[in-house]
């Protein structure tokens, strides 16, 4: 405990008033590199619509695509997008019910990345359509003609699964922002800000027992997502693990792409952490311990997932089925190889570097790592979808590919799409959780920490139903 | 929503049937082809033919070089091992084998189970058919079909594929796919509507040869047969028995190492409904 940087997450000395005040200002205001960060993502967000308006017009032609190689950029990319959005959930929802302090700060901002990413996952299925204009028969709606979609296809699982992801993520983050969403409201002077706080945060006075049903909505939404993040990630795996492509059909693929999405999240919350972290000055609630917490659990995320890619290689390896084999041996030695040891080396090899504390502690060093480590994974989900489908069954049909412009700019216009949304986000939430880190601090100082659930009790009681009417509760004048 | 669980139940008998009996499905039909790769002389005749009958579009060099051809058959080109020993090692001295190479029509089809609309599927007379205007381009079908033999339209070609007057030799058969749309070979499906059709208005059923495909009718050294493999008379029945190969087999039990059917890819149990029948060579050469 020598270690002054280890012993506390945030300072307990914050005054209420100030995380209030801190937080707000980071509202307001945008700074230079704000708006320089918008006109970047403007922009590539362009390029990006661009890219999609000349496809919409002309076909998938310029993308790059070919008989052999029918998917490519799109999906691995909407692979990549919905692993990053499980970190979110891995934070604010797993560590929420185990009742790790130290998320608090930092859950907010997580969860804005996965409703984000989400946003920007679930466009690529749709971009990728031969026929966009036709993507709502994937949905079973009634219709007179009676045509249903096909529901043997993980394809249309994808469709229930995003969906279904995206509202529960979407309504996590809103409902634990509503109590935050009343402090912006009474601190709102006019204008369209009060108007959107007064509607949103569903007239929250913080009586006890608006607070009861906020907890118990709360943890069961948290209750609600896990095993729905475990089950969304697992149906992408079986876009792939259910069909018969060497390569593809790996019964291994769900829990590997669990953990891998698990993993890019983290990185992702890393990067933006430190992002956050100068653009608005959170330096006192987005502190080193914090990330260095962060930091061990990428890198038990990271060797999890190493080990069920090592276990992929090996049951291919040692299975012999032939034309599984010949695709790992063309990643690993092919015209792919490249970007095969470039996935090892930045996602297997370089979270070891998590292990110093001199680079869990040195801000620059680690927001490269993070972006490092994203590439890495970025590339792995590349390594899944491109070489399978240049060495099918088929020897005939072996080739390579190389994205056309197209693609590259939509993938470009991805980013530009999440740090848009991301940027008005934090201009227009709290990106900081106000009322969690005054939980915190409170905690902190006055809890006996052994007895957490007693506290808790005496904090927020239950009224018994009984006894109600006994005034437990003080008449605040509600209907 | 009784009648439909009703109707699964009545007709039990016949879903739960396993693949290894005969006729697993109520087929009308169960057309099928034999190719003996020992006539054909790769001449392309068969996928020109193609061309011709189903309205596909001749997309043009680049595009043909980048790999975005439309040919719903193609004939595959194999080289042998180099001659060991001979002066030039990549010399060629007996010349390539070919295999032409379309739809298999598979019975079990990798890429029916993973279109998301229903957009292909199997009808009755067992072909692995596509409705074009369900397809919405997900092209997952594509990815799955281990023959890689689903072609997509990346652009659309009614502009330039054929300029007037060439639009006017097209089938009316048959429509022309815009971009976005999953094409492929489906045996001349509008044939053998036709064909049934004409023996329906004649109060007959229908006779071997009745139908054939733009590819067999084409072919110069007959080595493409088509017929109904539930009609025990046709010739394309005859050939399959007679080289003991059977659907609903993974390992073809053949009595005479001497016979030479197979099916492309038997081992992945796709059901195709092709068979080939192996090149014979005088190894002397
Ligand atoms: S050969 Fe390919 S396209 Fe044809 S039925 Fe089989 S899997 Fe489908
Ligand atoms: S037309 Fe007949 S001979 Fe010519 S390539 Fe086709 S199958 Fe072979």
């Amino acid at each position: 405990m020598s270690d002054p940087v280890h012993v506390k997450d945030i300072n307990e000395d914050i005054a209420w008033a100030k995380i209030n005040a801190d937080v707000l200002r980071s509202m307001k205001n945008p700074r230079l590199g704000y708006w320089i960060a918008i006109a970047v993502s403007i922009a590539a967000l362009s390029v990006g619509v661009a890219g999609e308006v000349y496809q919409y017009n002309v076909g998938m032609g310029p993308a790059g695509l070919n008989t052999s190689h029918m998917w490519d950029l799109y999906i691995s990319s909407f692979v990549f997008w919905i692993g990053m959005s499980h970190s979110g959930t891995l934070l604010s929802a797993i560590l929420h019910i185990v009742h790790a302090d130290w998320r608090k700060p930092i859950y907010r901002f997580a969860e804005a990345m996965t409703t984000f990413s989400l946003l920007t996952a679930g466009l690529f299925p749709i971009l990728h359509l031969g026929r966009v204009w036709n993507m709502h028969w994937v949905v079973p709606y009634f219709s007179d003609r009676g045509i249903w979609p096909n529901f043997t296809s993980p394809l249309m699982w994808d469709a229930f699964a995003i969906t279904t992801y995206l509202i529960s993520s979407a309504l996590f983050l809103f409902v634990g922002m509503i109590p935050d969403l009343a402090i912006c409201r009474d601190n709102a002077a006019s204008g369209w800000r009060l108007r959107l706080y007064t509607f949103l945060a569903l007239g929250w006075r913080g009586d006890d027992r608006q607070w009861r049903n906020f907890r118990v909505t709360y943890l069961v939404i948290a209750c609600f997502l896990i095993p729905l993040a475990v089950s969304v990630h697992s149906i992408v795996a079986m876009d792939f693990s259910m069909s018969i492509m060497p390569g593809w059909h790996v019964t291994t693929f769900p829990p590997y792409f669990v953990a891998g999405a698990l993993y890019s999240g983290c990185a992702a919350i890393i990067s933006l952490f430190l992002l956050l972290r100068y653009l608005m000055k959170f330096e006192e609630y987005m502190t080193f311990p914090i990330l260095d917490k962060v930091c061990k659990l990428t890198f038990v995320i990271a060797m999890v997932w190493s080990y069920l890619n090592l276990i992929e290689f090996a049951s291919v390896w040692y299975g012999h089925d032939i034309p599984a084999k010949e695709v790992l041996i063309a990643k690993a030695s092919g015209p792919y190889s490249p970007f095969f040891w470039g996935m090892i080396a930045f996602g297997m090899v370089l979270p070891f570097s998590l292990l110093s504390k001199k680079i869990r502690r040195s801000l620059l060093l680690l927001f490269v790592i993070s972006l490092l480590l994203n590439t890495g994974m970025w590339l792995e989900r590349w390594m899944i979808v491109t070489p399978t489908l240049s060495l099918g069954f088929h020897p005939f049909a072996w080739n390579t590919m190389w994205p056309g412009w197209v693609e590259w700019g939509i993938e470009l216009g991805s980013f530009g799409w999440f740090g848009l949304l991301f940027l008005i986000f934090v201009k227009v939430f709290p990106s900081v959780s106000m009322y969690e880190v005054k939980e915190m601090v409170y905690h902190r100082k006055h809890v006996v920490f052994d007895d957490v659930e007693a506290e808790i009790a005496k904090l927020y009681p239950i009224v018994d139903p009984k006894a109600r009417g006994a005034a437990q509760t003080p008449d605040l004048g509600r209907p | 929503m009784s009648s439909l669980f009703g109707n699964f139940f009545a007709n039990w008998d016949r879903y739960r049937k396993s693949i290894e009996d005969p006729g697993y499905r109520d087929y009308e039909n169960m057309w099928a082809m034999a190719i003996d790769l020992g006539s054909c002389i790769g001449c392309n005749a068969c996928s020109t033919a193609c061309y011709a009958e189903n309205n596909l579009a001749t997309v043009g060099e680049d595009r043909f070089l980048a790999r975005q051809s439309m040919g719903w058959m193609r004939v595959e080109r194999y080289w042998d091992e180099p001659s060991l020993g001979a002066s030039d090692p990549d010399s060629q001295e007996r010349g390539g084998s070919f295999l032409p190479m379309m739809c298999q029509q598979c019975n079990a089809a990798p890429c029916e189970p993973v279109c998301p609309v229903g957009a292909t599927y199997n009808n009755e007379g067992g072909l692995n058919a596509q409705i074009y205007n369900r397809c919405i381009g997900s092209r997952y079908c594509a990815n799955n079909c281990p023959y890689r033999v689903r072609y997509f339209n990346f652009y659309s070609y009614d502009k330039d594929a054929w300029p007037a007057p060439l639009n006017r030799q097209l089938n009316p058969d048959i429509s022309v796919r815009d971009k976005g749309v999953m094409e492929k070979c489906t045996f001349c499906i509008q044939r053998i509507r036709a064909a049934k059709d004409d023996a329906a208005r004649e109060g007959r059923a229908l006779r071997d040869g009745d139908v054939t495909t733009a590819c067999q009718q084409t072919c110069p050294t007959q080595a493409i047969v088509f017929g109904d493999l539930q009609d025990p008379e046709s010739r394309v029945r005859k050939a399959w028995d007679a080289h003991q190969v059977r659907l609903g087999t993974t390992e073809q039990k053949k009595t005479n190492p001497a016979l030479r059917g197979y099916r492309v890819f038997e081992e992945l149990n796709t059901e195709s409904c092709v068979i080939y029948l192996e090149r014979v060579r005088d190894t002397d050469v």
